[in-house]
C-alpha cells in the first residue's frame, strides 16, 4: 500500500534571543555568539507542517487545506507570529531555539490534528533560507 | 533518479453528491473554476544497469512522462477534458493518485518509489511506495 502525506508551507515573523537565564552574560555569549544579543534579533521562519493518513472519499483530502490551516493559524501562527518568543510561557525556562519551537508546534499541533483524523508526521522550520530545523519524518 | 515536469491546469472542487452551497462551505475559493501549476516529481529505485550505469533510460521515463501525464493533463481542465472526476473532486491528493496509478502502470514493475506532485509553492502531496520485500 503506498503512503500519502500532504505538506503544506506557512510563514510567520518573530524576534527572538537566544540566552538561558540559568547561565552567566559571559557564558551566554560564549555559546550563542550573535544570537544573544540581549536586545533581540529576528526571523522570517518557514513553517511546513506534514501530515499523513486516509484520503476521506467525501471531501477528497486528508484534511480540507482550509481546516489544516485554521489549526496551524491558530496553534501556531497566531500564538509565535510577530511577538517576541522568550515572553511566550513555554519559553520561561527553555531557549527559543528554532529545535525548541519546532518541537513546541508538534506538541501544539499533533493532538488537535489527531481529533481532525489525521496524524502529524512531521515540522520544519527554516530560520532563514540557510538553516532549517525538523521534528518528525519530514526531507531535512 | 528524481525527474520533474510541470504542467498547468484548470480545475474546479466539486463532490458530485454535495449541493452547490455544500461544495462552496466545504472547498472555499476552490469551488470555483481556477488553475494551477502543477510541478511533478517522479522518483524511480533500482540498481544500475552493469553495462549502462542507469537505473532506468532517462529518455524512456522522459517518454512516459510526456505520454501520461502531459498528454493527458497540461493546458486541459481536469474536470472537462479528462474521465478522472467525474465521481470524484481533483483535489491534489486525488490528482496524485491518479497520476500513481497512470505511471505504475506505465513503468517496469517496481521502478516507481515516489511520486510528489505540488499544486503551488505552499502546498504538495507526496505518495510513496513501500519498500521492496526482500
Amino acid at each position: 500500500m503506498s503512503a500519502v502525506s500532504v505538506t503544506r508551507r506557512y510563514g510567520f515573523p518573530a524576534a527572538h534571543v537566544l540566552r538561558s537565564p540559568a547561565l552567566a552574560d559571559e557564558e551566554n555569549r560564549r555559546i550563542f555568539g550573535k544570537c544573544a544579543n540581549p536586545a533581540g534579533h529576528g526571523h522570517d521562519y518557514a513553517l511546513e507542517v506534514r501530515i499523513g493518513g486516509e484520503v476521506d472519499p467525501r471531501t477528497g483530502h486528508l484534511l480540507p487545506p482550509r481546516e489544516l490551516d485554521r489549526a496551524v493559524r491558530e496553534e501556531v501562527l497566531d500564538r509565535f507570529g510577530w511577538r517576541l518568543l522568550n515572553l511566550d510561557p513555554a519559553f520561561a525556562h527553555e531557549v527559543p531555539t528554532t529545535e525548541n519551537l519546532a518541537r513546541l508546534a508538534a506538541r501544539l499541533l499533533a493532538p488537535r490534528l489527531e481529533r481532525a483524523g489525521v496524524r502529524l508526521l512531521g515540522i520544519r522550520i527554516e530560520e532563514t533560507g540557510r538553516n532549517a530545523f525538523a521534528w518528525g519524518e519530514i526531507d531535512g | 533518479m528524481t525527474r520533474a515536469i510541470e504542467f498547468s491546469a484548470s480545475l474546479r472542487l466539486r463532490h458530485p453528491e454535495l449541493s452547490e452551497e455544500e461544495n462552496e462551505r466545504l472547498y472555499g475559493p476552490a469551488a470555483r473554476q481556477h488553475g494551477h501549476n502543477y510541478r511533478l516529481e517522479v522518483s524511480v529505485r533500482g540498481e544500475p544497469d552493469p553495462v549502462t550505469g542507469m537505473i532506468m533510460d532517462l529518455r524512456e521515463l522522459k517518454a512516459v512522462l510526456e505520454r501520461e501525464v502531459m498528454a493527458r493533463f497540461d493546458h486541459r481542465d481536469l474536470n472537462r477534458d479528462t474521465p478522472f472526476f467525474d465521481k470524484e473532486p481533483p483535489t491534489p491528493e486525488n490528482l496524485a493518485r491518479v497520476i500513481r496509478e497512470l505511471l505504475v502502470r506505465a513503468l517496469p514493475p517496481g521502478r516507481l518509489d515516489r511520486i510528489r506532485l505540488r499544486q503551488d509553492p505552499g502546498l504538495w502531496v507526496d505518495v510513496v511506495e513501500p519498500p521492496e520485500r526482500p
